[in-house]
């Protein structure tokens, strides 16, 4: 499998209250494939996650080395608007996080902050992306409904398509369907398996079937470090690094 | 014969569940009792002495000693004053509780401390804020007017709305914030399409506590708002107040008068009710779309 990076990771180093997280990390993540992370909790997987769109606070006690560079520009410049680089990047959460709003104003609170105000334009916004998350039969006629309303299933997608709203490049996934039965995270993975033709995503995960069914590309983490990483039927089929083979087969987990 | 242990803890706990129920329930009778207790004492007092004219009416001539007239002026003058003075605070104090809540690290230095010179602030004497006020009146050269009592009870409720707040402001989840953050918004964007919206109850229970404390209040204005029998026209004329009014009518000999004072905190009395009521059945429609 040849590689067109969209996103390049270049020694990425995150101390969290002066801890180290993340050591060492360099890896480039390719243009629209789903590339899974995976490795035991408290591995690191969510922080370099969320370094990807910069929701690591700076207010809290977070320092970062290294460099993320998406489409070529180091997100971690200071001249980088970290809104710019949150906008090309949707964000799917363990636990869907719907706003305080209707199912409509959620999908679009994202366009509405970046500037469109035409109601007949917005509503093609939302019936676009709330079709492309599949969820626009089960929502068309109460879209003036409170979002919490919503099954949990239901509410990832809300949030896939308030993501997918603001027309990012890149979709991330931070373990999205832990907190879904087994039908709505089916459904959650089709969806993703769909998108890659135009976005490329990024989902973290711990459950390892998850991963083979739906990764073209896996990076392994294991304390803090990036251990092994590759296209995803080599990695399953020959892992070079014995710690890989011990978690694919379930010794470390 | 004794019981076995199991048994005996289950006895235990039964004691003790019904003992802290029964404390429970008489302190709630207490409260409430003493509650209705003043309530009915100026229901019972006052009621009597309540007429339209009270309500609609200026003090004439000689109302003081027990002639015609009402107490429009306070009515008008504590509406006009405390509505200003919460505005005011409000406008003061969301900006606080935003910035100490989502643009410093959570529990930072900076918001303990400002949290603990609100709590410093609360339990300042209202005459204190009074006196403080009519030191920066004289400093300016200016006299006592409707503008000057605005001031100082914003003073006095600002500490209170800002810490009623900031409870429910930090009780904000940070997967709340961070979807936001995630689709391109700004800090500012977050707080008042977000966060403004997922506390809007709080945010009303801490204004309408403010604006009870305020315009409850009669030490503050003593100095700073005057007194007059006039209706409140200008921002620089002194301007009457309710709790004033009650404390000037109790003030005096004439039995008669004492009850118009009565009448007067039912009066009081209702128009905090009111407006409770009428700021809770607005945003009552904005508030079916909160995160539960």
């Amino acid at each position: 499998m040849k590689i067109r990076p969209h996103i390049s990771i270049k020694n990425l180093t995150v101390y969290i209250d002066q801890q180290r997280v993340l050591k060492d990390i360099t890896i480039d993540i390719p243009d629209r494939k789903i590339t899974v992370i995976i490795g035991p909790s408290g591995c690191g997987k969510t922080t370099l996650l969320k370094s990807l769109n910069r929701l690591l606070d700076p207010l809290d006690d977070v320092k970062i080395s290294g460099k993320i560079l998406v489409d070529g520009e180091d997100i971690y410049d200071p001249k980088t608007e970290v809104t710019h680089i949150r906008k090309k990047m949707g964000l799917l959460s363990q636990r869907p996080q719907a706003l305080p709003m209707s199912i409509y104003d959620n999908v679009a609170y994202g366009p509405r902050i970046h500037g469109h105000k035409d109601k007949k334009k917005l509503d093609k916004i939302v019936e676009q992306h709330l079709k492309l998350a599949g969820l626009w039969d089960e929502v068309k006629d109460r879209l003036a409904e409170p979002a919490w309303r919503l099954s949990v299933g239901q509410q990832q997608r809300l949030c896939l398509a308030r993501g997918l709203a603001v027309e990012p490049e890149i979709i991330l996934g931070d373990e999205p369907t832990s907190a879904l039965d087994p039908q709505s995270s089916q459904n959650v993975e089709r969806r993703l398996a769909e998108l890659k033709k135009d976005y490329t995503v990024v989902v973290v995960t711990h459950i390892l079937r998850q991963a083979k069914r739906i990764a073209d590309y896996i990076a392994f983490l294991y304390l803090g470090e990036l251990v092994e990483h590759g296209p995803a039927e080599e990695v399953f089929a020959n892992p070079v690094d014995p710690r890989t083979r011990a978690y694919l087969t379930g010794e470390i987990s | 014969m004794t019981l076995p242990l199991t048994k005996r803890r289950s006895i235990h706990r039964k004691v003790e569940e019904g003992v802290f129920k029964v404390l429970m329930v008489a302190s709630m009778v207490i409260v409430v009792g003493c509650l209705v207790l003043i309530l009915g004492t100026i229901i019972w007092k006052g009621l009597p002495a309540l007429s339209l004219a009270m309500v609609t009416q200026t003090p004439k001539g000689g109302y003081y000693l027990g002639r015609e007239g009402g107490i429009l002026n306070a009515i008008m003058g504590s509406l006009y004053l405390a509505s200003g003075a919460t505005l005011l605070a409000l406008v003061f104090s969301l900006p606080v509780v935003l910035f100490i809540n989502l643009y410093r690290r959570k529990n930072s230095r900076l918001a303990e401390w400002t949290r603990f010179s609100f709590d410093v602030l609360w339990g300042i004497p209202s005459i204190v804020y009074g006196a403080f006020g009519f030191i920066v009146m004289v400093f300016l050269g200016l006299r006592a007017s409707l503008l000057a009592g605005i001031f100082t009870v914003a003073l006095l409720e600002f500490p209170i709305m800002s810490r009623a707040m900031d409870e429910v402001i930090r009780l904000v989840p940070r997967s709340l914030l961070d979807a936001s953050y995630s689709l391109g918004a700004t800090r500012l964007e977050t707080a008042f399409q977000v966060v403004v919206r997922q506390c809007l109850p709080g945010i009303l229970t801490a204004v309408l506590i403010a604006f009870g404390r305020g315009i409850g209040d009669a030490a503050s204005v003593l100095f700073t708002a005057g007194f007059t029998d006039r209706l409140p026209t200008s921002l620089f004329q002194p301007a009457a107040t309710l709790p004033l009014a009650i404390f000037f009518q109790l003030g005096t000999p004439f039995p008669e008068v004492q009850e118009r004072a009565y009448a007067s905190a039912v009066v009081l009395t209702a128009m905090i009710l009111l407006i409770s009521l009428l700021a809770r059945g607005l945003v009552k429609k904005s508030t079916r779309h909160i995160i539960k």
